[in-house]
């Protein structure tokens, strides 16, 4: 039986790394270390002595790795594997999910492919759940502003509150614009005005 | 069409790209470009050759080594436009300047200050058995490496056995040296700038000191994408050679520090970046700055040109330090990424005078001097080595000569021979 791959995460985000680590754990690998943030990678990597390191694209560090791959690790060209190069549908993958990864030993492709399959699947899993928040955040925004514009209207011109809103909806659909884009000109007009 | 995506990295040399976005030039020159802010050398290569990115700032040493085959991931690249001269400078911790002035008050004193003093201080480590002194520079085909490589080599000093070179980001470059994990570095401004301001560090070399108006960054684009976008790619030249050309002219200066200042650029103070770019470079903090007014240069000179001789100076610095271990000819190669017929038709289109040759000889000029162009001369600027060598791209053959003991004796025998 092989001996079980050493992982090693680099990311500027804790959630993601613990994402990224538990994917890792259940597809059979040891995760030796996860760096969130710092710039001793140097260090890190001789002790710690991964054979692969998946790294966020958005960590500066990756230059520093590379060169290290270069020097210090393998002084052979060319040191550093992007796992295949010849694989270039994952590259492409990995680089849209803003993930790369780093073999250090003469791991054959079909090894390490899984840890990169796992650590992108993660990696847009992440991007998802992000978006999600934001379009969450956003909704509950835009619900708070046309209250408020429903409230001025209700306020102003003593209508009831179905009233106001058929209202407003009327002149979103009038000027073609987004409801909530027209209740926040209408929140801004009477912040003026009042 | 979508807009092209554009990277940069925020240093001072992306202020072409920065005015071309902010002052209109895109518009004017009808193209929509996004301008993606990178925090890697190594995100760029790959978001460039993966199509993610339609061009971007690059190290002018970069879409060679891309195209040689010896960066990883890599694709053929062309460059149609150099986005400026010089902007580096090399920077020694406060400490380390103090040894430094100890070992050889002289030579010191000297601008560019020598590395024979650095060479003193590491013999007395050596004696002493004390660790090896850390520089950084920013990527392994970075200018950076070659003119710290070149400033070191040039006092006696092995940058491979007698200092332990690494690559460390340009925004890790301060905090670096301010925790002491390194002990000097070379790198864009405005990082040397802020290691001054903050009383860490000490220029003792300009990238223009070591070599006057030489090659910095490029905007490069995928062998693939000039091929298949001719009309597009050469709408994305002129525009930047539009900006490059407003943004060289002094009156225009503090409106580039002010737009590289905001956080969507690079994020430093504005009076940081405004020194060098008006050509006032503070060496040590408390000490009044000196007058180097081609410390930035956008477009004068032939800034601009991709210049065949600047890409095989950078070519014989990886053949010297042993990145490029194949023998390619050197020629051949510099030509086929170095797209100087680009540059033409897009400054033709502008009314830019380009230089009918596409080569010069590098180390030769002490002052201004001139060169036939389309439309009319172009003005140059000098080009000399502070060590006094020259550099003649036509006769590669005998500066090749230099390198023998630099390469396994077979590679060098297969050099020759493709390079004769």
């Amino acid at each position: 039986m092989q001996s079980r791959l050493r992982v090693m995460i680099v990311d500027e985000k804790a959630e993601r790394a613990a994402l990224i680590e538990s994917g890792l754990i259940e597809a059979g690998c040891e995760v030796v270390g996860c760096l969130i943030g710092q710039s001793d990678l140097e260090s890190k990597v001789s002790s710690l002595q991964p054979d692969v390191i998946v790294i966020d694209m958005e960590c500066p560090d990756r230059d520093t790795l590379e060169d290290m791959f270069r020097t210090t690790l393998h002084r052979q060209h060319p040191t550093v594997m992007f796992v295949d190069r010849s694989d270039s549908e994952s590259i492409r993958a990995a680089v849209q999910a803003g993930v790369s990864a780093y073999v250090v030993g003469g791991l054959s492709p079909e090894r390490v492919r899984p840890i990169l399959e796992v650590a992108i699947a993660r990696f847009q899993e992440f991007q998802t759940l992000r978006r999600e928040l934001d379009d969450a955040k956003s909704n509950l925004e835009e619900r708070k502003v046309v209250e408020r514009a429903k409230g001025i209207l209700m306020k102003r011109r003593g209508m009831a509150e179905d009233e106001a809103f058929r209202l407003l909806r009327k002149m979103a659909m009038d000027r073609k614009i987004r409801l909530a884009a027209l209740a926040r000109e209408i929140v801004a007009a009477a912040e003026v005005l009042l | 069409m979508k807009p092209l995506r554009v990277g940069f990295i925020p240093l001072s040399d992306c202020a072409v790209l920065a005015v071309a976005q902010e002052k209109g030039f895109f518009r004017r020159h009808e193209i929509e470009v996004t301008l993606s802010r990178e925090v890697s050398w190594a995100n760029v290569r790959d978001k460039v050759a993966t199509g993610d990115l339609d061009a971007a700032q690059m190290l002018a040493g970069m879409p060679l080594a891309a195209t040689a085959g010896i960066d990883p991931f890599a694709e053929p690249m062309v460059t149609g436009l150099s986005l400026g001269l010089n902007g580096n400078a090399i920077t020694v911790s406060t400490s380390l300047w103090a040894r430094m002035q100890e070992a050889d008050a002289d030579s010191v004193m000297r601008r560019p200050a020598s590395a024979v003093a650095l060479r003193r201080v590491i013999d007395d480590d050596r004696r002493q058995r004390r660790p090896m002194l850390r520089f950084a520079m920013v990527y392994p085909f970075s200018t950076h490496n070659y003119e710290l490589r070149y400033w070191l080599a040039a006092a006696g000093i092995d940058p491979d056995n007698d200092v332990r070179l690494s690559v460390v980001p340009p925004i890790r470059m301060v905090e670096m040296l301010g925790r002491v994990a390194v002990d000097g570095f070379c790198v864009g401004e405005p990082w040397s700038s802020l290691a001054v301001s903050r009383g860490l560090g000490r220029i003792v070399a300009t990238k223009y000191d070591i070599w006057n108006n030489s090659p910095e960054k490029v905007l490069a684009v995928k062998r693939r994408f000039a091929e298949q976008n001719p009309e597009v790619h050469r709408a994305l030249l002129r525009a930047v050679l539009d900006a490059a050309r407003w943004a060289d002219l002094p009156e225009n200066r503090g409106e580039v520090a002010r737009i590289l200042a905001a956080e969507a650029y690079i994020g430093v103070p504005e009076p940081v970046l405004a020194a060098t770019l008006d050509g006032r470079v503070v060496l040590a903090r408390d000490e009044a700055p000196v007058s180097i007014p081609d410390f930035h240069v956008f477009h004068r000179y032939g800034a601009n040109v991709p210049w065949i001789s600047h890409a095989l100076w950078l070519l014989v610095q990886m053949l010297r330090w042993g990145q490029l271990t194949s023998a390619p000819n050197l020629m051949k190669l510099a030509r086929s990424v170095y797209r100087v017929d680009l540059y033409r038709a897009a400054a033709l289109e502008l009314g830019v005078s380009a230089p009918d040759a596409d080569l010069k000889s590098e180390g030769v000029h002490g002052g201004p001097w001139s060169l036939p162009g389309t439309a009319g001369p172009v003005e140059m600027g000098p080009d000399l080595f502070f060590d006094g060598r020259e550099f003649h791209p036509t006769e590669l053959a005998s500066y090749l000569m230099s390198l023998q003991g630099n390469l396994p004796q077979r590679s060098f025998e297969a050099l020759l021979e493709a390079n004769s």
